[in-house]
């Protein structure tokens, strides 16, 4: 799925907090926005998501405009995995029950089968199955969290900063699976995040957001080799490179 | 010594049983900077809140040696931590959200940390407090002491948090993930204010992280620990170039702007590392 984003602006109670952004992903390819908190880049994903109705511009995917309120099929295509996986899990339902509550709504059949494939695909034991989240190690409900996105079986994933909330050690787990299912599933990645290293591993484009506005878009590569024009962009790469060299 | 801890073992006693937590943790602090890292988990925080007697009540705490400054803390009373507390050693925690009082302005609250400690009139200790505000590099000390703390960003909360705790000249200063919460390029700022302040002052300086590069360039020590144990301490300087291999796997494991990995290669735990 193509998605193109064309002078996408939103704005909360009169402030505009997203400026104009446009951006074109192609399909199986994978988009990340880096910025620091306020920048709006959470804003846009949601916004793509179809979590936010208020906005003005184009969100098209596979060519085709986005609609402000989007139809039940959109959340077949489009799925979008966050931040904290203690946060986005129901507390009072099991990983059975939390599996289920899209292919119930959506009508869909083998519910029993579609869970055991989709846990197997994310690499979590079919015990879990009937666990509640609060029994599950970190790493463990993120996975929880992109079975949930993969059983719509969607085109596109929307990642907000699927690993900031977990040890480095887990974060390799989840991005090293994130890899794998795009790899497999030719799926196209939009991910959010604040740091260049995580961002320039999964994403090819880098698109720079500050204060609403994307001020530059740079490939992974350029942005390693410091080819880079905006002062932010810059700034973020400086940090990014200094805490990397040895003290 | 400004710190020692000698075979500190922590564990919680739960409906299911007995669960150990920290096992027989030892390190020493003067008035140096000393990072602790490892995984959510390891028993880093609980080693540091230990040291403060602030742990619930159901935990267990024994150790050969747990003493600040030559005082017992697994002795002192509650009256006699409440002079160290705060007063001679002050803790940072990581989210100044949860942290501040969200119904008083932080001038007040600032003024409220310094009067506790020295004393003085309302009118000084205000006074006193926006000069703190001051020393944490905040521009305009008056405005933001008028306001409340959601009225301000995440690194500003931060600085105030840093502001509260220097009102009392501590000697010791427990950072306890500091900037987890921050963006990259706070995050750099408000370490350099630590380290400054802390140099600046002749303090001790305990920064609790899951940050290995963080820690390595703020700190002059670095303690290592995985599952309740220290799997080694090292110069910091030395940290990227450490020999264990669960700093090893924990430096490897991260991805990388500069030097990118196909795939990132996983954390393999081996139970050797206990022993």
């Amino acid at each position: 799925m193509t998605i193109e984003i064309d002078n996408l602006r939103i704005s909360f109670v009169g402030r505009e907090v997203v400026k104009g952004v446009s951006f074109n992903v192609a399909k199986g390819a994978s988009f990340g926005i880096v910025g620091e908190s306020g920048s709006g880049k959470s804003t846009v994903l949601r916004a793509m998501a179809g979590l936010n109705n208020d906005w003005s511009g184009r969100i098209a995917f596979s060519g085709e405009d986005a609609p402000l309120f989007r139809p039940p099929a959109f959340f077949r295509k489009v799925q979008m995995v966050f931040q904290d996986p203690y946060g986005s899990l129901h507390p009072r339902q099991t990983i059975d029950r939390i599996l289920s509550e899209l292919p119930l709504v959506h009508g869909m059949d083998n519910i029993d089968d579609r869970i055991a494939k989709v846990l197997s695909a994310v690499a979590l034991p079919q015990t879990a199955r009937f666990r509640y989240p609060h029994q599950l190690s970190g790493g463990q409900r993120q996975r929880v969290a992109i079975a949930r996105a993969l059983i719509a079986e969607p085109e596109v994933l929307l990642l907000d900063e699927p690993t900031s909330a977990l040890d480095v050690s887990v974060q390799a787990e989840i991005l090293n699976l994130l890899a794998d299912l795009r790899a497999e599933r030719n799926l196209t990645y939009v991910m959010v995040s604040h740091n260049l290293s995580v961002i320039t591993h999964l994403c090819t484009q880098v698109g720079v957001m500050i204060d609403g506005h994307m001020v530059e878009q740079v490939t992974a590569e350029d942005l390693r080799l410091g080819n880079v024009n905006h002062a932010h962009t810059r700034e973020l790469r400086s940090l990014s490179v200094e805490l990397e060299e040895p003290a | 010594m400004l710190v020692e801890i000698k075979n500190l073992h922590i564990g919680f006693e739960s409906r299911t049983g007995f669960a150990p937590a920290v096992k027989g943790v030892s390190m020493s602090l003067g008035t140096e900077k000393l990072g602790i890292v490892g995984e959510s988990g390891s028993g880093k925080s609980l080693t540091a809140r230990a040291l403060m007697k602030l742990l619930p009540k159901q935990a267990r705490v024994e150790a050969d040696k747990l003493a600040f400054d030559g005082i017992d803390v697994l002795s002192a009373s509650e009256k006699q931590m409440r002079t160290i507390r705060g007063k001679r050693a002050g803790f940072i925690l990581q989210d100044p959200k949860y942290s501040l009082n969200p119904v008083k302005t932080i001038g007040s609250q600032v003024a409220e940390s310094w009067r506790t400690h020295k004393g003085g009139s309302k009118r000084q200790a205000l006074e006193a407090a926006i000069n703190l505000l001051e020393m944490v590099k905040i521009r305009d000390p008056r405005k933001v002491a008028a306001s409340y703390p959601h009225e301000v960003s995440g690194g500003m909360g931060q600085r105030v948090m840093i502001a509260m705790m220097l009102a009392p000249d501590p000697e010791l200063l427990i950072a306890d993930e500091p900037t987890s919460a921050l963006d990259a390029t706070v995050q750099a700022e408000i370490l350099r204010l630590i380290e400054e302040l802390v140099s600046e002052r002749g303090m001790g300086l305990l920064l609790i992280s899951h940050d290995l590069p963080l820690v390595s360039h703020f700190c002059d020590r670095v303690a290592v620990m995985y599952a309740g144990h220290v799997m080694e301490e090292l110069k910091a300087s030395e940290l990227l170039s450490a020999q264990h291999p669960y700093t090893r796997g924990l430096l490897n494991c991260m991805p990388s702007l500069m030097h990118p990995k196909e795939r990132l290669p996983v954390l393999t735990r081996d139970p050797e590392w206990l022993k």
